[in-house]
């Protein structure tokens, strides 16, 4: 391993340790943007530019402002939890299958590795012949032979926002004073004397003398 | 939006754009952010981005404004309610140019249909409109997150 990944790695983990051992949650904030960071380091070494720029922009980037946003609405210092065995275990457990998994993956960089052979150079020499004008890969892959995915991925990010829009509450409606279920039935008129006019509740727009007769 | 119901207590930090460096930092970054998130958008064919990255980016602009200067602030510049719409607009633009491609008699996002005479500039042109749609709902996402997240502590 060259020597700068071996330096980004290491400061990887100082970094991660760091994040679980502080108690101040803007410090750890700061410090998962550096994670973050370091990871683009080590994508960029790997010559997958394109995943670094997103890891650079969504992890150190909105994904800190984010929680710093987070931070304003909550305390500024982590509440101490006593020690408890059951979520050691399962990190324990979950990171010790996570490492076996790994042992199965394909070295760094081997050129006999299945995803080297399989559909990628179809997708590389067809970027040379049918995009004249494109020339990285990965936007061609991204975009038009996987432009199902994208769609489905521009759908998640879409549904996601309309989730926090939901939960986090949009336009704030008014609603009668009283809260009674059954007004929220026929929500555009909210006066508490509906209910005494239930009789005569057709339509309140075109409901008149004359449709009665 | 009304402000803040109470003012900050004496003990409470400065604001942040009473604060000199975070100002002119911030105020003379922002135009180049949202320029360099323009250039990811229409460079991602030839280089690293796209139009998720310049989403984000753009966003980010946003955002920093938003931090320095206060959320009434941001959003008198990208009102939600246009947000709002641009939201849903980048994934019709996306999902509209796959059923663009249908109405030319190829498959649903098959590029190749926009320019039957040259397919290589129909797939550019379709590139270049599904990045468009990429990065307007990326952008617009990250926005409504940021404003729903910050007006709570607000109201």
């Amino acid at each position: 391993m060259f020597p700068v990944e071996a330096i980004l790695f290491v400061m990887l983990i100082i970094t991660a340790f760091a994040v679980v051992r502080q108690t101040n949650l803007f410090a750890a904030a700061m410090l998962t943007g550096l994670f973050s960071l370091l990871s683009a380091g080590l994508f960029t070494l790997m010559d997958a530019v394109d995943v670094a720029f997103t890891e650079a922009s969504v992890g150190a980037g909105i994904s800190t402002i984010l929680i710093l946003g987070t931070l304003a609405l909550t305390a500024k210092e982590e509440n101490q939890q006593p020690f408890r065995l059951l979520p050691l275990v399962v990190v324990l457990i979950t990171g010790g299958a996570l490492l076996i998994g790994t042992v199965d993956m394909p070295a760094y960089g081997d050129f006999g590795a299945v995803t080297n052979h399989r559909i990628a150079p179809d997708y590389i020499a067809g970027t040379a012949s049918e995009f004249e004008h494109i020339p990285n890969v990965v936007t061609t892959v991204l975009g038009s032979y996987r432009g199902y995915d994208t769609l489905g991925e521009t759908g998640v990010i879409f549904t996601a926002s309309l989730g926090v829009m939901a939960l986090l509450g949009g336009r704030r409606r008014r609603r009668p004073a009283d809260g009674a279920p059954d007004d929220s039935m026929d929500d555009t008129t909210g006066d508490p004397a509906d209910d005494a006019a239930e009789d005569s509740s057709e339509d309140p727009v075109t409901g008149g003398p004359e449709d009665a007769a | 939006m009304s402000g803040r119901a109470t003012p900050p207590p004496p003990g409470a930090p400065m604001r942040m754009y009473e604060k000199a460096i975070l100002r002119v930092v911030s105020r003379g970054l922002t135009p180049f952010i949202l320029l360099f998130a323009l250039y990811v958008q229409f460079h991602g064919d030839f280089g690293p981005g796209g139009g998720f990255q310049a989403g984000v980016i753009f966003a980010a602009g946003v955002i920093l404004h938003g931090l320095i200067f206060g959320l009434e602030d941001a959003q008198r510049v990208f009102p939600p309610r246009v947000v709002e719409v641009l939201l849903a607009v980048g994934w019709l633009l996306y999902s509209g140019t796959g059923v663009a491609c249908l109405l030319l008699g190829g498959d649903f996002l098959d590029y190749d249909a926009l320019n039957p005479h040259h397919p290589a500039h129909g797939q550019h042109l379709g590139l270049l409109l599904i990045e468009g749609g990429v990065g307007i709902t990326v952008t617009a996402a990250m926005t409504t997150i940021y404003y729903k997240f910050a007006g709570r502590g607000t109201r």
